[in-house]
């Protein structure tokens, strides 16, 4: 694990030649994500419609917008859950059509979802080495038999789980019931069941729904600590304005299932569009 | 050219008795979205109720008809009430194999009482007379099944649109939580459609026991499955579809016993069931439903 | 806690596997000695069968969730096939040979048809696959029914639902026996592996969360398959030994009945617990036999309540509370609850803990 310190580096927001702004470090890389004009329609409607994102390999990224925007439609959109209408996504430089949805995970997405969703009846530590699954290179031989390289493949996929677990401070709960745990620990244990699988994009729906502000806080840090960590980009979705605008560097604003407005903090809390669409009612509340 | 009209009007008269059981499956499924297993066995309740009222009971057979209707509506009710209510939000494994256990339930009960031997079914529709136009013979009880199907179906249609209840039962299948919101009480809806969906497989065992004159504690459990079939095939969840389903299965059914095989007629219509829950889930007249993420 | 709940996970394999040699060794005593009774003798056959066909069903039902009604029918697959194979090499091979040639390719066979059977149902999921499976086992089963040998040296062993003549290949419980415990334990011993492997992790992700499984990254269609094609293979492997224990065999036996009483078997054991299983296929088996002769009628309408009750339990809350409350764990406590040994106490709730469930 490499320990960069991304956020000291520097992260002047630059343009990218497509037009699409991504952190000044990951100006001459291979964008991590790029989406080109996708749409998708549900029976005649129109659910999302031309957007557009490039995300920077380390880059933070937030996606936000009033309620039945379009956000969680996106990340489907982009874990191939549904299959867009039109347009494009692009990983590394790779499409994702035509792949399914574990195919988009083993090329680098992977992602949390707003209702939880854990493997319940599994432990805590088997939920993470599922994540570890195609990393591991037990055969079906082994499997059943428990002979042929189990013990060492299964011995590293503990330890590698339990050095995952330990990176959230969760390994005293290793053998506990998922299902068992309590809310904010679940939300974490998705999300290091997702870094298990080695992604170079984390999608994360909503993290801090149900937290309180020092939770909140805690999952913010956690965030910078994923990106340094694991020189991975994290795109997310967010209602907690004070925690998307503290760590995102790049903000894409969706309303009606259309891009109102991208840009750094600064840019979205001074644009009117989104002011109106979105944060004009949060101050009327 | 005889045998192809006799073929089809049988087929008719088979395909309108699963029409009848399909509308059970169909608006079970459509407003609690579950598989009532132990469908098919209320056919099975009704048919030994009605051979109780006329024969044991020196009934009327009109009156063994209506004893047989109430007695299938208060044990649909009672079988949602006792073992599906509790598991409204239970996975759907759950759910199934309980039915299966309520299924297997009503077959063992109906044995204790009955025993493993067919009993006749009583001759309800012997003063019918028979039909003939010029060498195609068409029985009472056919003539009978196919116009009261009709005008069942004509009535439910009628209900399911015009009536509150009715428009309660399609907000139901749209979308429970809202329909809630509205004031409607979504477990009255679903005893409602137990109700008649047990009330029209009671009508479905009085033709189908006249057709096949024999009853025995499994008799249910194939044309249930077969109804089932039905259902898929017009599109679980529409009224329209359980119709028409019921109908083509019927005539598919008939068909391949008399031009292929009495043999392998269960195996066809098995395999119409496998073809379409693989190439097309969604049948003939229904919607497709999306899983949310 | 920690170190305990792994030796639970470590112990189970091996208590459940000496448990089933231990039973069989007492069997093999009995039975070769001649201390068996005929009753015993005679449930030995569908006992073993029972264990595998249940074991395997839970492959489906209890590690991957979905529910399969036509497991007889891949039984009857592998049985048909199998002793054809038997009938046919009767005068060629030893026994010793001759059987387990003939369970692989009667497993082979039940497996050929389970992704037959499996890849267009993989579309599908809950009631419907339930259906598509249902379906399937009872084509399976006419097909076979109609099915008839007229000509070249097997003529007439198989004569549509008249059955398969398996007088030739007939063997007594005592030739059986070392084949049926080989069989159970292999089966029992790799469904247990396979959940404590990485592939039945994927399984088991399946069932508790699909959508989550996909999106971290496991192929659900080839799980879904290997489910299937795994399970079929077992049940056809138990069909061939059950198929050589009897001298006729119709094919209207392994219908949608049998494939119930298979899944009414996973059900009591536990779905997902191979050592209930087990448990299940042989009390179910035995009881009814051996204990509740007089209740003969009432078995199977016993089990279609319990069946109900087990759902309806698993659902309630109060009734997890209360079997959290009665558990072990607490019992110990109460036990020992005694002033002078409250640091005895703790550390025998715990170990009591553990060993519960």
């Amino acid at each position: 694990m490499s320990h960069k310190e991304y956020v000291k580096e520097g992260s002047r927001m630059v343009p990218y030649p497509s037009g699409a702004i991504v952190p000044e470090r990951d100006l001459n890389k291979t964008p991590v994500l790029e989406a080109m004009h996708l749409g998708i329609d549900f029976g005649g409607l129109t659910a999302v419609d031309d957007f557009s994102l490039t995300v920077g390999p380390t880059e933070i990224a937030g996606l936000i917008g009033p309620n039945g925007a379009g956000k969680t439609t996106v990340f489907n959109l982009l874990t191939n859950v549904y299959h867009p209408t039109r347009g494009n996504i692009m990983l590394n430089g790779y499409t994702t059509a035509g792949k399914t949805t574990a195919q988009v995970n083993q090329m680098g997405v992977a992602r949390t979802f707003q209702n939880i969703r854990l493997f319940s009846n599994l432990s805590v530590l088997d939920n993470v080495k599922v994540g570890l699954h195609n990393e591991m290179k037990e055969n079906l031989l082994s499997a059943m038999t428990h002979m042929f390289g189990y013990k060492k493949q299964e011995k590293q996929a503990d330890e590698r789980a339990l050095e995952l677990l330990d990176f959230f401070h969760m390994s005293s709960l290793a053998y506990d019931e998922a299902g068992s745990l309590p809310y904010g620990a679940q939300r974490r244990l998705e999300i290091v069941r997702a870094l298990a699988t080695s992604p170079k994009i984390l999608l994360l729906d909503e993290p801090a729904a149900g937290m309180n502000p020092s939770e909140t806080f805690e999952l913010m840090e956690n965030i910078r600590r994923i990106r340094d960590t694991f020189g991975i980009a994290v795109m997310l979705i967010e209602h907690d304005m004070k925690l998307v605008m503290s760590i995102c560097e790049g903000i894409c604003v969706l309303d009606h299932g259309k891009v109102i407005a991208k840009g750094t903090p600064e840019e979205i809390k001074a644009n009117t569009r989104v002011i109106e669409a979105y944060l004009g009612k949060k101050t009327e509340e | 050219m005889i045998t192809l009209i006799q073929a089809l009007l049988n087929g008719l008269s088979l395909g309108s008795i699963y029409a009848l059981i399909a509308l059970g499956y169909t608006m079970v499924y459509g407003i609690a979205k579950m598989l009532n297993f132990a469908h098919g066995d209320v056919i099975m309740v009704g048919a030994y109720a009605v051979i109780t009222s006329v024969v044991q009971a020196k009934m009327p057979g009109v009156l063994g008809v209506v004893v047989s209707i109430a007695i299938c509506a208060l044990l649909g009710v009672t079988i949602e009430f006792l073992a599906y209510r509790p598991l409204r939000k239970a996975a759907s494994l759950t759910v199934l194999i309980t039915a299966i256990g309520v299924s297997y339930l009503l077959q063992n009960v109906a044995q204790l009482i009955y025993g493993t031997e067919q009993k006749a079914f009583p001759e309800l529709f012997d003063s019918i007379p028979t039909l003939t136009l010029g060498e195609v013979s068409i029985e009472g009880s056919l003539l009978l099944t196919l116009g009261l199907t009709a005008v069942i179906m004509a009535a439910l249609t009628l209900f399911i649109n015009y009536t509150r209840v009715g428009k309660a039962m399609r907000a139901v299948s749209e979308d429970k939580e809202a329909a809630e919101l509205m004031g409607i009480s979504v477990n009255r809806t679903i005893t409602v459609t137990f109700a008649i969906g047990s009330v029209l497989a009671a009508v479905a065992s009085v033709f189908y026991g006249a057709s096949y004159t024999y009853i025995r504690p499994t008799t249910g459990a194939m044309p249930g499955i077969k109804a089932f079939t039905a259902a898929v095939f017009g599109g679980i969840g529409s009224i329209p579809g359980a119709m028409l389903g019921g109908i083509l299965l019927g005539v598919i059914e008939q068909m391949s016993k008399t031009y292929i095989s009495t043999k392998w007629s269960d195996a066809i219509v098995f395999g119409v069931l496998v073809l379409v829950l693989v190439i097309k889930p969604t049948g003939l007249l229904g919607k497709k439903i999306s899983e949310k993420v | 806690m920690k170190t305990n709940l792994k030796q639970k996970l470590l112990n189970k394999t091996a208590l459940t596997m000496s448990g089933i040699a231990l039973l069989y060794l007492v069997l093999c005593l009995m039975v070769y000695s001649g201390m068996a009774s005929r009753q015993l003798l005679l449930v030995i056959l569908p006992i073993s069968c029972h264990i595998v066909l249940a074991v395997s069903l839970n492959l489906v039902v209890g590690f991957l969730g979905e529910l399969s009604l036509g497991h007889a029918g891949f039984m009857s697959v592998g049985l048909f096939t199998g002793c054809l194979v038997s009938i046919a090499t009767v005068d060629v091979l030893p026994m010793a040979v001759r059987i387990p040639l003939s369970m692989i390719i009667g497993g082979v066979a039940a497996a050929a048809v389970g992704l037959v059977v499996g890849l267009p149902a993989l579309r599908l999921k809950g009631d419907y696959l339930a259906i598509v499976t249902l379906g399937c086992g009872e084509i399976i089963k006419n097909v076979i029914n109609n099915l008839h040998i007229k000509k070249g040296p097997l003529a007439g062993v198989l004569d549509g639902a008249l059955g398969l003549n398996t007088k030739t290949i007939y063997s007594n419980i005592k030739q059986l026996l070392p084949f049926l415990i080989v069989l159970v334990l292999l089966v029992v011993w790799v469904v247990l592996n396979i959940q404590k492997s990485r592939h039945g992790r994927a399984i088991m992700a399946i069932r508790d969360n699909r959508i989550a499984a996909e999106a971290t990254g496991i192929n659900v269609t080839y799980y879904k398959l290997m489910v299937f094609i795994l399970a079929a293979f077992f049940a056809g492997m138990a069909g061939v030994l059950y198929g050589h224990g009897f001298s006729i065999i119709k094919s209207a036996e392994f219908g949608y009945n049998f494939s119930i009483e298979l899944l009414i078997i996973v059900v009591f054991g536990g779905m997902g617990k191979v050592h209930g299983s087990v448990i299940a296929a042989i009390l179910l088996y035995t009881l009814p036999e051996i204990v509740l002769r007089e209740f003969s009628d009432y078995r199977m309408l016993a089990y279609s309540i319990v069946l109900i009750v087990i759902m309806l339990l698993s659902e309630n809350r109060r009734f997890k509370e209360w079997k959290d409350s009665v558990s072990l764990k607490k019992l110990f406590k109460k036990m020992f609850k005694s002033k002078t040994a409250v640091a005895v106490t703790e550390t025998d709730a715990k170990e009591g803990g553990a060993d519960e469930s």
